[in-house]
């Protein structure tokens, strides 16, 4: 067993029309045993930029931690909120500063930029950047993920539609990985709203 | 000191849906070991009857063994009974082949598909040592994660545990299975690098079998 | 260890403050380390009449899944040195970056155009110093005042300095092109086409390597970053129906909506009074 498959987790982001989803399972287990299933992975560092960490839940939530404290660091020095490709880089860094004793999680990263400009990535354990313009995804489940998106994803889809594809590729992702599951949680962001759904899924 | 390792990954990816009156069966043609390509055109199926074919990924020396044994098994059966064997005997011969090696197995992910004496698509998955379903849908081999989901929100089959007991197959037409067939290998072949070059499809349906290919990604 | 309580940023060089932790972790409960992004990778260069070409895929694997289908694998050293990287992607991307930082810096304080060899230099002392750790295994190339120079540098940090060098798990098939093909005194469209040859075979004949061709042409003064040059391999089917889903198909249990406050142009009214 890897060290990634601890906990068990999926994650993933997918870019439509001006908008993007973030979504995660909301399982937390030690190994084969669910211990939680309000588990939050995703979480917001400002109104449009929005961070997912799959991996070990110690780290995540450690890590979390550092990136809040480096965020407003950054806004009371410029008064102002981060770029999502800034914040990207930070990660990065955060991540490979310990290249020789990582962190155990990969970070999802989604945001949206000057314009409004959807901006998603993600990133190895040590920092190692994927941008895409599509999808990105991490975690236990994350090879079903890839299968699913690949097939799912449209170019430039609506928030509605966005959302039910992001629904639709964790929930059929997460139901053949044994490790995530029991429900989702998706981050809808549009230039004018957020909208925070939580999914209904299988409980097994 | 290097030991003897007798087993090889050579990859590549297997589904098979089973419909009304039809069976598709799909394989890609890429055999491969480690990162270097050994053949792109490679048929991972094998008719072993009439209306029964198998599609295997996982080792290919083994696969050939098996499709070897089932063949000579299944000409036995012809001779000591004057007909084909039906896709469920057949089903049940390949778990017994498979067990029968139980500790030294055949390094062999199967999927068989075809008819059965109704004329309903019928699809037995297998693991490599036997144990093995009837399903309405399978995928095996290197893609077999990525595709497994998007068949499943697709073609979601009833729960085997129901009772009185559904039937597994599914509700798309034959072309639309096709179709989604194509969509899946293609998604695949852009994830796996296991899975490409081309996928061959075979349906069989009452009219007979009949084959197409599609091109997959070479690289 | 830092003595605040909280790392504030400015600080350089490798943290080793969780490798005692992951020791533990890794070794006592026997679960395995993580792997990490590998660019499995055709990386090639040639020097040619005028100047030096670099080429490379753009497929990023973790193990046997694709990770990235179109990454970027040369980097920017200098305006006139280019770097293609093969190995960890982590490594290649911060090592390619760190070392172009100091070339940066090394231009302000010299007001010269940066030599290959100084780069080449910093790259190779950097990895040597981590033994063989930091594994990166690059392509160097570019052309400065003593004319055009092409360099390999392993992951220990030896280099090689040759006139067609290839890297990466492709690099055996895109040699095979560059032995029978290479010549010394390629025109510019010459060499342009026997790189992406040597990446085309790598991209077709090594699993690791994929995608497209990306090529990056330097000459006295002036250098031509040919992204995705080649687009060898588009999808090859897509269904004519797609997946379409209706609204409402997905069971949801809670919805939460947050309005975002629209952004307000404040107007820069000329200080009166």
């Amino acid at each position: 067993m890897s060290i990634f498959e601890y906990n068990g987790s999926a994650l993933v982001a997918m870019v439509g029309k001006n908008c993007f989803a973030i979504a995660s399972d909301r399982r937390l287990g030690v190994q084969l045993q669910t211990v939680a299933t309000d588990f939050q992975r995703v979480f917001k560092i400002h109104e449009k930029l929005y961070i997912g960490l799959a991996g070990l839940a110690t780290d995540v939530q450690t890590l979390y931690q550092r990136l809040v404290f480096r965020h407003k660091l950054y806004q009371l020095n410029e008064e102002r909120d981060m770029k999502p490709e800034t914040f990207a880089s930070l990660v990065s860094h955060i991540l490979y500063e310990k290249r020789f004793g990582p962190y155990f999680c990969q970070p999802v990263i989604a945001g949206l930029g000057d314009d409004d400009k959807p901006f998603i990535c993600t990133m190895d354990s040590i920092g190692a950047k994927e941008l895409a313009k599509d999808f990105v995804v991490a975690g236990t489940a994350s090879e079903s993920l890839y299968g699913a998106c690949e097939s799912m994803y449209k170019a430039d889809m609506e928030p509605e539609e966005l959302f039910e594809t992001v629904s639709q590729a964790l929930q059929a992702s997460v139901d053949r990985d044994c490790l995530s599951g029991w429900g989702g949680h998706v981050f809808l962001v549009t230039p004018t709203e957020v909208r925070e759904t939580n999914l209904k899924g299988r409980m097994d | 000191m290097a030991r003897f390792s007798p087993y090889d990954n050579n990859g590549g990816t297997c589904v098979a849906i089973a419909g009304a009156d039809y069976c598709v069966i799909a394989a890609d043609t890429r055999m491969s070991t480690g990162y270097s390509i050994l053949t792109r055109d490679y048929s991972k199926i094998c008719k072993l009857a009439d209306k029964c074919l198998l599609a295997s990924s996982g080792f290919q020396a083994d696969v050939r063994a098996l499709q070897k044994v089932l063949s000579s098994r299944h000409l036995v059966y012809q001779h000591q009974h004057n007909k084909q064997m039906s896709c469920p005997a057949m089903g049940q011969l390949l778990s017994n082949t498979l067990y029968y090696k139980r500790f030294f197995p055949y390094y062999a992910f199967n999927v068989l598909g075809g008819l059965d004496s109704e004329g309903k698509g019928c699809v037995f998955t297998y693991d490599a040592v036997g144990s093995y379903e009837r399903v309405g849908y399978s995928s095996q081999g290197s893609g077999s994660t990525l595709i497994m989901p998007v068949l499943d929100n697709q073609l979601k089959s009833p729960s085997p545990l129901l009772l009185p007991a559904k039937d597994a197959v599914t509700p798309l037409l034959e072309n639309e299975a096709v179709d989604l067939v194509k969509d899946v290998f293609a998604s695949a072949a852009e994830r796996d690098i296991y899975t490409g070059d081309r996928v061959e499809i075979v349906i069989v349906n009452a009219e007979g079998i009949r084959r197409e290919y599609i091109e997959l990604r070479k690289d | 260890m830092s003595k605040s309580a909280i790392e504030v940023p400015p600080k350089s060089g490798f943290s080793f403050d969780l490798c005692r932790r992951n020791d533990m972790i890794l070794n006592k409960s026997g679960v395995k380390p993580p792997t990490y992004r590998k660019t499995g990778t055709t990386i090639v260069g040639l020097i040619f009449e005028d100047g030096v070409i670099l080429g490379a895929d753009t497929r990023a694997t973790e193990g046997p899944i694709v990770a990235d289908k179109n990454c970027e694998k040369i980097h920017y050293m200098a305006p006139n040195i280019y770097c293609c990287g093969a190995g960890t992607a982590a490594d290649t991307e911060a090592v390619t970056d760190m070392v172009s930082s100091q070339l940066q810096l090394h231009r302000y304080a010299t007001g010269r155009e940066s030599r290959v060899v100084t780069a080449l230099t910093l790259l190779k002392s950097h990895l040597f110093r981590y033994q063989g750790h930091v594994s990166a295994a690059l392509v160097l190339g570019g052309v400065d005042i003593t004319g055009p120079h092409l360099h390999t540098i392993y992951p220990h940090g030896s280099t090689d300095t040759l006139p067609y060098a290839t890297m990466g798990s492709g690099s055996l098939a895109a040699m095979a092109m560059f032995e029978s093909k290479y010549k010394e005194g390629l025109t510019r469209d010459e060499g342009i086409k026997l790189v992406c040859d040597a990446i085309c075979a790598g991209i077709f004949n090594d699993l690791g390597s994929g995608s497209n061709v990306d090529v990056c042409v330097i000459t006295k003064g002036k250098k031509d970053y040919l992204r995705n040059h080649m687009l060898p391999n588009p999808r090859t089917y897509v269904s004519a129906k797609g997946f379409a889903f209706t609204k409402g198909q997905t069971e949801v249990l809670s919805t939460k909506i947050t309005p975002l406050m629209q952004k307000l142009e404040v107007a820069e009214d000329a200080m009166e009074e």
